[in-house]
């Protein structure tokens, strides 16, 4: 599903330049449960925003599900994200003044599926979250977990072939994590690719298989299963 | 999906759930447009009263009047009075026939003035029938003077529309007869001046009539020369000073004498006003200018804000898929129907208050009747709209173009 061949990027800041990724080689089969783990500056967010095409790369080479990822312009790279990605964030980003079930039709509305149509497809992914009797409430009046899960249906709504999480337990006490890692594996094993980048050892345990970075490179990358 | 039903409900969506943002945009829009048709009506308004003022009298008009002569000249000794008499006046008419359409006699006189019980001091103006047109008398009932009415000497009287309230306090005074100099009036019209109530407290006679009952004078005191209205300005300085040649030589006054006879041409009135009026409109177009700019700043102001405010909901909304158009489009979609709706409520607001304050303003502060013709009112409307609108896409394409990670980093 996702193919990455010698993948280096820095950030030029004035005179210095910080070399972040330091050719990075890396192969994720469809299906795959993936914990990437590392100490801050390790590299491990600046790979999920590349892999998400959040963020671009200075050499090397990515494949997305066979389509060859380089230089995109933010028109192509936003249907990219559109059709192939869904992201979960540590802070939720939940369009505030949107409701439950209208942030999760919101992708569906850049995809260009009818008004009914969204509603429908939501209203079945705040289902299957759990929290169908919460559709009409603003982020505001939901709890943290609650948000995650709102977040979580908001990224499976449009289909993606790869869910990107970014420290998606990070805002979340321990309890609440496991219910969210929990629903993360559940859909998993519906056969969906899910990248979690997290640097609590507990949530990548939970995944079957850590990548762990160091400085830029890969220092280990363990299958569990 | 552009300008789908489905953009538009977006736009509405966002519109109502962020009522404060809306409202602040929409208000800095309608309250500039409103300002700015108010104070333009104003300036319109000032301009009213002002062409009011000044087209009173009939403007291609030379006044001539006698006075004494400062210089001795020809064996006259200085300080001799000088006067026109009606021979003075068959004279002249002749002489200038080509260049005038006529000359109007003006004696002016202070007469008590009774009718019935009821008397006052007035005005009374012994005039030729040509006055009425040099004066822009409006006759409200009865009739003027004609020739036939000079001939016959006839005491005949025009009275103000004040003076017909004060004497005949209501009713009809057509066919009475006032008493004055001695002398009975009859009544044959009213009139009412635009020149403003002291112009109504006034009487217009016959000159030939109130010459006879003075001892039989021919004295005129002020001519008027009516001069033919295609006359360019030059031109009638050009007649002015032909009549000033001609009156002093006929008068035998000293050509360097200043005064003897003084003429004064009404055409120089007009070239200062029409001096006067330039720069009022000057002056307004510059508040109107300065209103609207105010305005575009205000509006653009609004716009960064909010377009900064949406930074971090735009980073989501390119995450989730949209792309940079989608989200320009919007923006500019979100804004010019704001800008539009509020832009329409001031201006509609701004002309309902100027029609209310109508003529309320004219006696305290010379604002009569003020108004915006519909083509500068719509013109400000659409600069501020187009401003407003521009004022959001240069921020909103800022925003759609950096990356999502960064937008998204934003607190």
């Amino acid at each position: 599903m996702i193919e990455i061949k010698d993948l280096n990027k820095s950030y030029v800041m004035g005179k210095n330049s910080l070399h972040v990724l330091k050719g990075i080689n890396l192969k994720i089969n469809e299906g795959e449960l993936v914990a990437i783990m590392g100490s801050s500056g390790s590299g491990k967010s600046t790979l999920l925003n590349i892999i998400g095409m959040l963020d671009n790369y200075d050499s090397g080479a990515y494949q997305l599900d066979k389509v060859p990822i380089k230089d995109l312009d933010e028109t192509k790279a936003a249907k990219y994200r559109n059709k192939f990605l869904g992201f979960v964030f540590q802070s939720f980003n939940l369009i505030n003044y949107k409701t439950a079930i209208e942030n999760i039709a919101l992708p569906l509305y850049y995809q260009g599926i009818a008004s009914k149509e969204r509603q429908k497809i939501a209203l079945d992914y705040l289902d299957k979250v759990g929290l169908k009797d919460w559709s009409g409430h603003l982020p505001s009046e939901l709890s943290g977990g609650q948000k995650q899960r709102v977040a979580i249906a908001r990224a499976l709504a449009s289909k993606p072939k790869v869910l990107l999480a970014d420290e998606p337990t990070g805002a979340l006490d321990s309890k609440t994590s496991d219910e969210v890692m929990e629903l993360i594996i559940q859909i998993n094993k519906e056969g969906k690719t899910i990248l979690v980048v997290t640097h609590e050892q507990e949530v990548a345990n939970m995944c079957n298989r850590i990548i762990t970075l160091k400085d830029g490179v890969i220092m280990t990358d363990i299958k569990s299963k | 999906m552009i300008f789908s039903k489905d953009s538009w409900k977006e736009i509405f969506d966002t519109i109502k759930k962020n009522k404060l943002r809306t409202f602040l945009s929409g208000f800095t829009v309608a309250i500039g447009i409103f300002i700015f048709i108010v104070l333009f009506g104003f300036g319109n308004g000032l301009q009213n009263s002002f062409s009011q003022f000044f087209v009173d009298d009939k403007v291609n008009t030379i006044r001539i009047y006698p006075s004494s002569t400062t210089l001795p000249y020809r064996g006259y000794e200085s300080g001799r009075r000088i006067e026109f008499t009606n021979q003075d006046l068959i004279e002249i008419k002749e002489k200038f026939n080509s260049e005038v359409e006529d000359i109007v006699v003006r004696n002016t006189f202070y007469n008590q003035i009774k009718y019935k019980d009821k008397s006052n001091q007035y005005q009374v103006r012994a005039v030729s029938p040509g006055h009425k047109e040099a004066e822009n008398t409006i006759l409200m009932s009865g009739r003027y003077f004609h020739e036939g009415d000079i001939e016959n000497r006839k005491k005949y009287a025009v009275i103000g529309r004040l003076v017909a309230q004060d004497l005949f306090e209501g009713k009809d005074p057509i066919g009475e007869y006032i008493f004055g100099s001695d002398h009975s009036w009859r009544v044959i019209g009213v009139f009412q001046d635009e020149g403003g109530d002291r112009e109504e407290r006034m009487l217009y006679v016959p000159y030939t009539a109130m010459q006879e009952i003075q001892k039989n004078s021919d004295k005129i005191n002020q001519m008027i020369v009516i001069y033919n209205s295609e006359m360019t300005y030059d031109e009638s300085l050009l007649l002015e000073k032909e009549l000033e040649v001609y009156l002093k030589n006929k008068k035998t006054i000293s050509p360097d004498d200043n005064r003897g006879v003084y003429i004064s041409n009404t055409g120089e009135d007009l070239e200062d006003s029409k001096d006067f009026a330039s720069i009022l409109k000057i002056v307004v177009t510059f508040i109107g200018i300065g209103t609207l700019i105010a305005g575009i700043i205000g509006i653009s102001n609004i716009m960064v804000f909010v377009v900064k405010e949406r930074t971090k909901e735009l980073g989501i909304r390119k995450a989730i898929g949209a792309t940079p158009n989608s989200i320009i489009l919007m923006i500019l979609q979100e804004s010019i129907f704001i800008t539009t709706i509020s832009g329409y409520a001031g201006l509609i607001t701004g002309i309902i208050t100027l029609k209310i304050i109508g003529n309320n303003l004219q006696e305290k502060y010379f604002i009569s009747n003020p108004y915006i013709n519909s083509g500068d009112a719509l013109f400000a409307t659409l600069i501020l709209i187009f401003f407003g609108a521009l004022a959001g896409y240069l921020p909103a394409r800022k925003a759609a173009n950096i990356k999502p990670i960064i937008a998204l980093r934003d607190k």
